[in-house]
């Protein structure tokens, strides 16, 4: 994600009505594929990860008394997305859904059945989001425990935790289920 | 769990729920349902927004009207 220039920030931030839509429409323009990318890194649903572009750029425009032209709208925008999702998350039941088709690279381990896979899918989706989106950004996308403690609100020392719980959490819902990873 | 747990759960993961690749695109502009969700939001009554200071205040006003009744009227009269 770019940052806008200055004044495109600036007319965003403090400018008149007018200038404020116009540039919040440049800014839609601008991030909308990288935020819905962010975005659907998270929740793994292309039609979710739509809605809550959607719901991402209503709250940055309801918010810009709170941004700070001088630390850039990328950041900001990817925190207010990542709050987005983490509520979206809290509001689905674990269990009903699994994670949409998304295409990625075949590296499947072919001595770990399908089923397991399943399961070790469902078991994720029981964690507390907030430990889910941690680990979803940390070890799943393999993000810099940087940028996922920035776009998160917290410190790099808090995702390792949370990282950490969350894996310990998993090992011992697969181990009641009888499987030993 | 020790590191290797650490690592073996951190591969397990991995497969069963693959990363998503690179940032694909939406399928469509949403500006159109942008502008949507913008006006349902102008169109819609402002909500409104209580602080905890007004709920530690309305709780407070509570208490006190149960434990002391006699002081409702006095309330009600600087209504």
């Amino acid at each position: 994600m770019e940052n806008g220039s200055n004044d495109l920030l600036n007319a965003f931030r403090q400018g008149s009505a007018e200038a404020f839509e116009a540039a919040f429409e440049t800014l839609f323009h601008q991030h909308q594929h990288t935020v819905n990318g962010w975005i659907l890194r998270i929740v793994r649903n292309p039609a979710t990860a739509e809605e809550l572009t959607v719901e991402t750029f209503s709250r940055i425009y309801r918010a810009r008394e709170h941004f700070q032209p001088s630390r850039g709208f990328e950041g900001w925008a990817r925190r207010i997305a990542t709050r987005a999702a983490l509520d979206w998350l809290r509001t689905v039941r674990p269990e009903t859904e699994l994670p949409a088709e998304i295409p990625a690279p075949a590296t499947a381990d072919p001595a770990i059945s399908s089923e397991i896979q399943r399961k070790i899918a469902l078991a994720f989706q029981r964690l507390a989001p907030k430990l889910r989106v941690a680990a979803t950004l940390a070890v799943i996308e393999e993000l810099p425990h940087k940028e996922v403690a920035d776009a998160l609100g917290i410190s790099v020392a808090a995702v390792k935790l949370r990282v950490f719980r969350a894996l310990r959490t998993l090992r011992k819902d697969l181990q009641q289920q009888g499987i030993t990873p | 769990m020790n590191e290797h747990d650490e690592d073996r759960m951190k591969k397990l993961l991995q497969q069963a729920l693959p990363p998503v690749e690179a940032e694909p695109e939406p399928a469509r502009d949403l500006w159109p349902a942008m502008l949507r969700r913008l006006d349902a939001k102008q169109a819609a009554p402002a909500p409104i927004f209580w602080s905890w200071f007004d709920a530690a205040l309305l709780a407070g006003l509570a208490v006190f009207a149960i434990f002391l009744p006699a002081s409702i009227p006095v309330f009600l009269y600087y209504l």
